[in-house]
């Protein structure tokens, strides 16, 4: 017991510390922009303090903007998650999709959502008021669906033969086969797919929202920027690493109780 | 007329040649084992008679209509239980019986798996899932399964060679009883001759690969029920039991193997200690390799 709270209490409360120190003594002297710790906290705790408070369009609370960059993503990746996975399913079973597909696939992949994001606005640009938001969806779901793609396609050809023998002895139907069996058993790969994904897309979220300009942690991050507040700026990247870590174990928690039963 | 039957069947992947004019029939309600080595094409056999695979030439029949691919009319207990690991003993089962029985009532479909459970003994681990049971445990739900397809045939490919000797033991009495039940035909793979002589009406060599094919068969005429231990002392067991492993071991010296190993010396010569010990200098190492040539012949 001692033991435990010695390296989850103690050991991360003194690296918490020893990052303070530092960037307490780098903003006294090398960089004298840098707000201090302590001035970050005095800038920041109206918004710390009253989470939920909306004062003008930029000036909310910090929870209230991280729920509407989480609304987002939400949206973009159960729209990544709806695309992505029968994409996935198609790679994994069949061979000409997958020659036919995954050049294209390894060429998307890698493209920053910062070059997307343009492209979504021009695409919606008829929209008028939603193009801002549905270009951030378009960029949210292009740019995290590719990691549930490739696990789900891996998944799906990792299937044990034995599994889908079973099936063809008994003569499942094929969308019996499916459900039945190649479904379960990719779950496990789907998941963590799933979980690269949620990561991307929280990280696209914050770039989509400094380039359109939206309520949420990263506009709020960029318009302090530009108004020269820069305490909020660390107060957002705080709250986005937070919550991005939040996610992540929510994520990891849902993995562990599928990939227990294999 | 045979009831299974396969004729002039051959078998291969690739440039590797597995099964060659193979001929087999077996008559309904008989229990037949099929003895081999590993690696002698008994798993390409059971899947050829399954349908998971095709024959390059020559006809598999069952019940004089052509096999063209698997069916749940040919129940198969995998070497590997080959059991869902997502689905409970009950679940697993189920899927099976729904798959084979639509047409049947709920109830009628939950007590016809509930009792299939109960002839292996597992009612007391009903709802658990595969990964909490041992081998046995999972080899018996796969037997289970095969058996509530209720198929023509019973085909079991080496189903107790993962086990351990005591858990084997029971599972051959709880096969043999359950096939005194109902006198399903059976084909059983195996490479325990013993296993073959408890269970079979017929013990049928496979010669080894490439190219196998089946021997002549020898008939089990032992009384049933089979002890175990009064058999070990039985004079026609051993007589047939030397019969058996006398055309296995005829098979395997008849092939000519020839084995070159590549030997590495010890890295170290004695010391001759007769020497007077101011010359002796250091012990040799010479990084010495011979090649070595065994060809055995019939």
């Amino acid at each position: 017991m001692k033991k435990i709270r010695f390296d989850w209490l103690f050991l991360p409360a003194l690296g918490l510390l020893s990052v303070l120190i530092l960037w307490t003594i780098t903003s006294y002297s090398l960089a004298k922009n840098l707000p201090s710790p302590l001035k970050t906290w005095e800038a920041s705790k109206l918004y710390i303090l009253e989470p939920f408070a909306k004062r003008g369009e930029m000036d909310q609370g910090i929870l209230r903007f991280t729920w509407y960059s989480l609304v987002l993503v939400a949206k973009g990746y159960a729209l990544a998650l709806l695309i992505g996975t029968p994409i996935g399913f198609c790679l994994g079973l069949s061979r000409t999709f997958t020659k036919t597909f995954d050049p294209l696939i390894q060429i998307l992949r890698p493209v920053s959502p910062l070059a997307w994001l343009p492209l979504g606005l021009v695409l919606f640009l008829d929209a008028g008021k939603d193009a801002s938001t549905l270009g951030a969806l378009f960029t949210i779901a292009l740019c995290s669906m590719w990691p549930t793609v490739l696990n789900t396609a891996v998944g799906v050809r990792a299937v044990p033969q034995d599994y889908l023998n079973v099936g063809r002895v008994l003569k499942l139907s094929r969308w019996k086969t499916l459900t039945k069996i190649l479904l379960p058993a990719t779950l496990p790969y789907m998941f963590t797919g799933f979980r690269l994904s949620l990561g991307i897309s929280w990280l696209v979220i914050v770039a989509a929202e400094m380039l359109t300009g939206r309520p949420g942690v990263g506009g709020f991050l960029w318009q302090e920027y530009n108004s020269l507040v820069y305490e909020h700026i660390i107060l957002s990247i705080i709250t986005i690493g937070v919550v991005g870590f939040a996610l992540d174990r929510l994520m990891s928690l849902a993995e562990s109780k599928f990939k227990s039963v294999l | 007329m045979p009831f299974l039957e396969l004729t002039n069947v051959d078998k291969s992947y690739g440039d590797h040649s597995v099964l060659k004019g193979l001929n087999l029939s077996i008559e309904r309600g008989e229990f037949v084992a099929i003895v081999g080595y590993s690696g002698a094409g008994k798993t390409t056999l059971i899947s050829l008679i399954a349908g998971l695979t095709k024959a390059d030439r020559g006809t598999v029949k069952l019940n004089d209509l052509d096999i063209t691919g698997p069916g749940p009319d040919r129940g198969i207990v995998f070497q590997n239980y080959s059991l869902l690991p997502w689905l409970n003993v009950t679940e697993n089962i189920a899927l099976a019986v729904e798959q084979v029985f639509p047409n049947w009532s709920t109830e009628k479909k939950n007590q016809h798996v509930a009792r299939n459970i109960d002839m292996v003994n597992l009612t007391p681990h009903a709802g658990k899932l595969p990964r909490q049971l041992s081998g046995g445990q999972r080899q018996r739900v796969s037997v289970a399964r095969a058996l509530a397809m209720d198929p023509q045939i019973l085909l079991l490919d080496e189903p107790l060679s993962a086990l351990d000797a005591l858990t084997r033991a029971t599972l051959q009495d709880e096969i043999e009883r359950i096939w005194e039940a109902d006198k399903k035909t059976v084909v059983l793979i195996t490479n325990d001759v013993d296993e073959g002589l408890l269970l079979a009406d017929r013990i049928i060599p496979l010669t080894p690969g490439p190219g196998a094919t089946l021997g002549e068969s020898v008939p089990i005429t032992l009384a049933r029920p089979r002890d175990r231990k009064a058999l070990n002392h039985d004079p026609e067991f051993k007589r047939l039991r030397a019969l058996v492993t006398n055309q296995l071991l005829g098979y395997a010296a008849k092939r000519r193997t020839t084995v070159t190993r590549k030997l590495t010396l010890p890295d170290i010569l004695p010391e001759d200690l007769d020497a007077p010990r101011t010359h002796r200098g250091r012990p040799l190492r010479p990084h010495e390799q011979k090649n070595e040539t065994i060809t055995l012949t019939s």
